[in-house]
């Protein structure tokens, strides 16, 4: 008797032990072939807030295919982990989101369904995809990892208010502007412009744009590292001085990576802001639409030889699926009904993004300044991030290493040519 | 689990009586049960702990970057070139570790020594009885009752420059700082993480500590206070030599945990830590969650425990050999 129970309870143990093991493998769709597990990036104000956008839609989808989504809304600074978990593993979810940024990084793991002509077929077609958006969804020259869903662009936001009562009638337009403007603008509680210091993404993404104006490149054509060189240098140094010798950033910016700096400015404590698309974010902060205004990110005033005109990368958000996916074609399907143009305009005008689809860009939805700047912005003076396998590691080592310069800035030490160099090659010698 | 078992076996047949021939031919069966109830472990041991420790042995000899990551086996063998690079301190990567090294070496002197000295005085003051003394016990046990992630993520609300309540005491109340200090990031964040891994390990020393004194018995204290012994004596003479043992195991677990620790500096900083408090284990979940080289990464997790077991054994032979001496 009590041996049999001895039995019983060891295999108990070892079922729970078991069991454990493998709480990662139930994977919701296992069973049957009607649900999808899809990872939703966090483009509204909240988690939350996504999840009451987007469950709506994911209704409709399921009434007109009976295909069910499970959906879950993942941070960004857990996003990229979570996705190379679930390549590394063949474990987790059908659809996701991804940077599209990361695009030829995670295409580069080979866990992503390519959409080659065949595929993009089944979505609708190479061409109902704005071009340039598409070229930010995969490594040059093969096919997408991902189609675009959101397109975002960065512009200037300024608060109206702020700028009329210190006499300024428009919007800077060179860095020097901003560097004159902010310096009015600073005071009594107020700075001129209010940047995220801390949040290595955003320093990479304007560290890509500073380094274009000076002719710079973050990777030569064979895809290898240039951090160091002096255009990216004298680009790095011109970003941080805006807090270190124009002191227009209050200096607590260099501890911001929860978007304190949309806060600060919906709130008046910054008058300036560089942001992606940030309308939505705004109104949820009880900032009103008229009360700020929308230019384009400034250039330099004399820019180096070899200086591009670029004032933005190509931002977007981009949905893929997971090549361990039990149901390619719902999975397919749900790309087709989320990119289709009912569901363009629905979500880009919620969110205040740009549909990257062309049909759907010219609903009247997407005519208000704030769109408008970032269409003209896309149309003309954006450009991609590298497109290499390396870039998510670029996002990583030079944003850690302007996070470090924001902190010396900060704390009253001197952010030098040489010690800008010597961060940058740190980060540099940090790639394989 | 395992003790109501046993008390069923041997319930059922009396105690075990070694002698007596009707026990003698069920002994050898009788003896198995030890290891049908040690099996669920070691299968758990072997699961969890052994086999990925040889895998992440054997990664470490692999290239292993995004581009294999999926089927992790077919990463090119580069034997012992990861080694070489993380251990090249001429190197940048050799350089970071060797850094991030003596950040966290310093860390941990300063966190267990400190957290030893707090708990261990805190112990010896509320040995004796006194109204409120339950009361100030519980409150002292809360920071190790609290779970971590909520008790990190207050800390890095306390520590921020402009709204923090750490700056509002120190330089709105007391005035004792001029200009508000950063604490989360540049030169004070190590203080500032000094600060929350003290408080969240001095708990357990003066639990620890607390239990050892429990088995002190009184006549020692008895005799040395008729011999004349002070309250400092009678710690330096009776207290201290007789907590020895819980001393030598606390303090070794408490190395090994603070070393280790990997929640306070992430929940704290979030993923990239200031270069000032760049404790090795976020270093390495840099290099191989962040930056996607996870052979590297490897390489460092293996080197940092066959230093880990070195220090350890070192530890255990020395105070073996002490305690035999003595």
């Amino acid at each position: 008797m009590s041996r049999r129970r001895l039995a019983i309870l060891t295999a108990a143990v070892l079922a729970a032990a078991s069991l454990t093991a493998c709480g990662g493998s139930d994977d919701p769709s296992g069973g049957s072939a009607k649900t999808l597990t899809y990872w939703a990036s966090n483009q509204g104000a909240s988690l939350e807030a996504d999840k009451q956008i987007l469950q709506p839609e994911l209704d409709r989808f399921e009434q007109q295919t009976g295909i069910k989504v499970n959906v879950e809304v993942v941070p960004w600074s857990d996003l990229l982990n979570r996705l190379l978990a679930a390549a590394a593993s063949g474990q987790g979810p059908d659809v996701v989101n991804i940077g599209n940024t990361w695009s030829a990084s995670l295409q580069a793991t080979g866990a992503m369904v390519e959409f080659d002509d065949a595929t993009l077929a089944k979505v609708g077609g190479r061409d109902r995809f704005v071009p340039a958006a598409l070229a930010a969804a995969g490594a040059p020259g093969e096919p997408p990892a991902a189609v675009p869903l959101y397109s975002l662009a960065y512009a200037l936001y300024y608060n109206k208010k702020a700028f009329a009562d210190a006499g300024i009638t428009t919007p800077p337009a060179t860095w020097e502007q901003v560097a004159e403007v902010g310096r009015k603008l600073t005071g009594g509680g107020r700075w001129g412009l209010a940047v995220e210091g801390a949040n290595p993404s955003e320093n990479a993404h304007h560290a890509f744009t500073f380094s274009q104006q000076h002719g710079g490149e973050w990777f030569d054509s064979a895809g290898k590292p240039t951090f160091d060189t002096p255009q990216n240098v004298a680009a790095v140094k011109r970003y941080v001085d805006l807090m270190a010798t124009d002191k227009i950033i209050n200096p607590s910016n260099a501890e911001y990576a929860q978007n304190q700096s949309v806060s600060d400015f919906a709130n008046g404590k910054a008058a300036m802001l560089l942001w992606q698309a940030v309308g939505a974010n705004l109104k949820s902060q009880n900032m009103a639409a008229d009360a700020y205004g929308v230019a384009p990110v400034p250039f330099l005033a004399a820019p180096p030889a070899g200086g591009r005109k670029v004032n933005s990368m190509v931002a977007g958000i981009n949905i893929a699926v997971f090549k361990h996916t039990r149901n390619p074609d719902a999975a397919l399907e749900f790309v087709k009904f989320m990119t289709s143009d009912a569901e363009q305009v629905t979500l880009n005008r919620t969110y205040g993004s740009l549909p990257p689809v062309t049909t759907a860009a010219g609903d009247p939805a997407f005519a208000a300044p704030e769109q408008k700047v970032l269409q003209e912005t896309l149309a003309t003076t954006a450009a991609p991030l590298p497109q290499v396998p390396d870039e998510s590691t670029f996002e990583t080592l030079v944003g850690t290493a302007i996070k470090e310069l924001f902190a010396d800035a900060a704390s009253g030490k001197p952010v030098t040519e040489e010690s800008v160099r010597h961060k940058l090659s740190q980060a540099q010698q940090q790639m394989r | 689990m395992a003790t109501t078992t046993v008390h069923d076996a041997t319930g059922r047949d009396g105690p075990p009586r070694a002698g007596t021939p009707e026990n003698r031919p069920r002994r050898p069966r009788r003896s198995l049960l030890p290891y049908l109830l040690l099996a669920p472990a070691v299968v758990l041991e072997l699961a969890i702990h052994v086999v990925p420790m040889l895998v992440g042995a054997w990664m470490s000899l692999l290239q292993l970057t995004q581009f294999h990551i999926r089927d992790w086996s077919t990463a090119p063998f580069v034997g012992a070139e990861n080694y070489r690079m993380v251990l090249d301190f001429d190197s940048a990567a050799g350089a970071e570790l060797l850094h991030s090294f003596q950040v966290t070496v310093l860390y941990t002197v300063c966190s267990v020594g400190l957290s030893w000295v707090l708990g261990t005085t805190a112990a010896v003051l509320l040995q004796r009885p006194f109204r409120g003394r339950g009361l100030l016990r519980a409150l002292f046990l809360t920071p190790y009752a609290l779970p971590v992630y909520t008790a990190v993520i207050t800390w890095s609300f306390l520590f921020q420059r402009d709204n923090g309540l750490v700056n509002h005491v120190l330089v709105d109340q007391l005035h004792l700082l001029g200009d508000r200090p950063f604490w989360l990031i540049g030169d004070n964040s190590f203080v500032a993480l000094l600060t929350v891994s003290i408080w969240r390990s001095w708990p357990f020393a003066f639990l620890c500590v607390m239990a050892g004194l429990q088995n002190i018995p009184a006549d020692l204290y008895e005799a040395a206070a008729m011999d004349g012994a002070g309250f400092w004596r009678r710690l330096r003479s009776v207290t201290l030599p007789m907590l020895r043992p819980v001393n030598l195991v606390l303090l070794l677990v408490l190395f090994l945990w603070t070393f280790n620790d990997f929640n306070t500096p992430y929940v704290l900083f979030g993923g990239s830590a200031p270069e000032q408090a760049d404790l090795v284990s976020i270093h390495i979940y840099r290099s191989s969650f962040k930056t996607w080289d996870f052979g590297s990464g490897s390489a460092m997790s293996v080197a940092l425990l066959l230093f880990l077991l070195l220090v350890t054994a070192g530890y255990l032979l020395l105070t073996n050999r002490r305690r035999n001496d003595a």
